[in-house]
């Protein structure tokens, strides 16, 4: 039996058996949208070039050649050069790892956060309930970028700050969206016989109802990268973000933005690098969204 | 968005009657929301490690004003008073004043303000003039192309950094192609020639018939405005989108045809008018996102709102004048949310079961 008869079987012989196979099929329709897939490899290429970024035959981000500032692109500046003569191709790809740092801190921060500010809130009920959601409310009320801007202010610029300001206005939406899950999922019945089986509330929690509301903060998470990036580049571009001589996108765009008469491509290249990025996750999002949770598509 | 109410209470209707209950229960939650907001923009501004008697005194001041400022400040006192301090003012409108223009924080915001307004009306209206029709024939030709186009273009809006935007189209509609004015809200020469009734230039101008004025607002409003627009357009149509596919599956669609009405009257009364709720709603939450979202564009275009203030404020260490604005779009913000959450259990009766 090939390996796509197995997996395609409709009567999987064991619990592995099914899990895969519906991995498999998730995989096949998710494989037959082009958008999709386009933007997976978007997001894969952004990967690979942030942890090759080191061994790759690039020029040093920030070694500074002034007799070269301002270069046109060429052969031997892909890009060009910035106002120091640095090569822009290599801090696109420096930069990569700097806006990948970004997105993977905020969503380590954000979605356990939520997820238990959600589930808890959700499964617990009661006065517990009304306290979380209404802290929940008053962060969803609170624009995201000035209270980062706020935030970021108040402590000091710099990369760590952007993050934190980023996770503290993006969890709200994970806590909603994990207690709109837990409160469907309270009342099933495979739930009530594990509460009868003496399961304690924990338990129930994390082996029930976490699994459960995976998918939707999957794809909901996938869609907020974008928007991770777009802010984290926001701040960076109004010098509140991660520091020169650090390659971040946004503050290169805000730095090409005194040449960009003359010398277009200092600000115009990493601003379509935040674009193609930001465009991959999103349809990668919403080919996710597609397949796992197609009601709401 | 519903907020987490609709469970309980019901008991008390007998005592009260329903709309007057629910209009009690909408201002205790926005009476919540506000102190939260304030409580929270009162801890960021006691972690800021700038002295604040300094930013009133200046450094040239005698130890005997220092002190006293001081204490008028209330420094010295425990925490939960200085809040109660912090609240009795701000209740009042008292921001403050800003270090930079020396003038009250209100005053100032009452300045920029309607340049913010200005912009983010024009946007909304260009995103829902387009936005609905385009997601309302994107869902009745869904898998067609022009469903395909909309999403794309959804897609796109989502992923632009719209500061960067900003800069090429001024860059090449300005610069290169002189169709649109340049940054600011008006060329220099025709600065103070309206007075201000709305503080909309184009409103005012238009109300006083001068139309050179209003060809030249109008001139600098359109780039700025056109990119918002369009990310509310992105955002609208999506969800306008996805509204009406969820209203041309029901039933009485189906019965609606069946009796031989017109296809163009089922979809733009009969389903559009049921989605009309929740599209007021989402428009409401993208127009409150606009005052905030404009932080970014207004840097970019020197647009004198409450965006380029905030972030003028906060280079030069203004935080009175930071932390006022940040409360003032988090209260519009609230409202606005509030409000649509009203609206919604008002007009909607299904959702007030």
């Amino acid at each position: 039996m090939s390996a796509r008869a197995w997996l395609l079987s409709d009567m999987p012989g064991s619990r592995r058996q099914a899990s895969l196979g519906q991995w498999y099929r998730n995989w096949l329709s998710f494989k037959g949208n082009p958008l999709a897939m386009t933007g997976l490899a978007v997001v894969v290429f952004l990967v690979l070039v942030a942890i090759l970024a080191p061994i790759l035959p690039l020029q040093s981000p920030t070694a500074q050649a002034l007799a070269d500032r301002l270069q046109p692109p060429s052969a031997a500046h892909w890009f060009g050069t910035d106002e120091l003569g640095r090569d822009i191709l290599s801090r696109i790809a420096w930069g990569a790892r700097i806006t990948l740092t970004i997105v993977i801190m905020v969503v380590v921060i954000v979605v356990p956060l939520g997820l238990l500010v959600g589930t808890v809130s959700g499964y617990v009920g009661g006065p517990l309930d009304i306290v979380l959601m209404r802290v929940t409310d008053i962060f969803m009320a609170f624009p995201r970028l000035v209270l980062a801007l706020a935030f970021v202010a108040a402590i000091k610029p710099g990369l760590e700050s952007a993050i934190i300001a980023i996770a503290l206005t993006s969890w709200p939406p994970y806590a909603r969206i994990a207690r709109a899950e837990t409160l469907t999922l309270r009342q099933a019945d495979f739930v009530k016989a594990a509460r009868l089986q003496g399961a304690s509330p924990l338990r129930i929690l994390w082996n029930h109802i976490v699994p459960l509301c995976t998918a939707s903060v999957v794809v909901r998470m996938t869609l907020d990268m974008a928007g991770i990036i777009l802010t984290a580049a926001g701040l960076g571009f109004l010098g509140l973000g991660a520091q020169p001589p650090l390659p971040e996108w946004g503050a290169m765009i805000s730095t090409g933005r005194d040449y960009l008469l003359d010398q277009w491509w200092v600000a115009t290249i990493p601003g379509l690098a935040i674009f193609v990025v930001s465009l991959g996750f999103n349809l990668l999002g919403d080919g996710l969204r597609d397949v796992l949770d197609p009601k709401r598509s | 968005m519903v907020l987490n109410g609709g469970r309980g209470g019901g008991h008390h209707r007998l005592l009260v009657s329903g709309v007057a209950y629910e209009l009690l229960r909408f201002a205790a939650m926005l009476a919540l929301t506000l102190l939260g907001l304030i409580f929270i923009t009162f801890l960021i501004g006691r972690v800021v490690p700038i002295d604040p008697v300094l930013a009133v005194v200046g450094d040239r001041a005698s130890a005997e004003t220092y002190a006293r400022v001081r204490e008028e400040l209330g420094i010295d006192l425990p925490i939960h008073q200085q809040f109660w301090l912090y609240l009795g003012k701000v209740v009042q409108g008292d921001f403050g004043t800003s270090v930079i223009t020396s003038q009250t924080v209100l005053h100032d915001l009452r300045q920029y303000f309607p340049a913010t307004l200005e912009l983010a009306t024009a946007a909304t209206l260009i995103g829902v003039l387009a936005g609905v029709p385009m997601g309302v024939i994107a869902a009745t030709h869904r898998g067609r192309w022009i469903d395909h186009v909309t999403r794309i273009v959804g897609l796109v809006g989502y992923s632009m950094p719209v500061f960067w935007m900003g800069m090429v189209g001024l860059l090449v509609l300005y610069s290169w192609l002189d169709l649109v004015s340049g940054p600011g809200r008006l060329d220099i020469a025709y600065d103070g020639l309206v007075e201000p009734v709305t503080g909309l230039l184009t409103v005012d101008s238009a109300l006083s018939g001068d139309w050179d004025v209003f060809r030249n607002a109008l001139s600098h409003l359109v780039l700025p405005a056109g990119l918002l627009g369009y990310l509310t357009l992105a955002y609208i149509s999506r969800m306008t989108r996805s509204f009406m596919l969820g209203q041309l599956n029901q039933e009485y669609i189906l019965t609606a045809r069946a009796k031989g009405v017109p296809e163009r009257r089922v979809v733009w009364r009969h389903a559009l008018g049921n989605i009309m709720v929740p599209l007021i709603t989402v428009i409401a939450l993208s127009y409150a996102s606009l005052l905030e979202g404009a932080v970014l564009t207004e840097t970019v275009f020197a647009w004198p709102g409450l965006g380029l203030y905030i972030t003028r404020s906060l280079f030069n260490a203004d935080m009175n004048a930071v932390l006022g604005g940040t409360l003032l779009i988090g209260a519009i913000f609230v409202c606005l949310n509030v409000f649509c959450d009203m609206l919604y259990r008002l007009l909607d009766p299904r959702a007030r079961t």
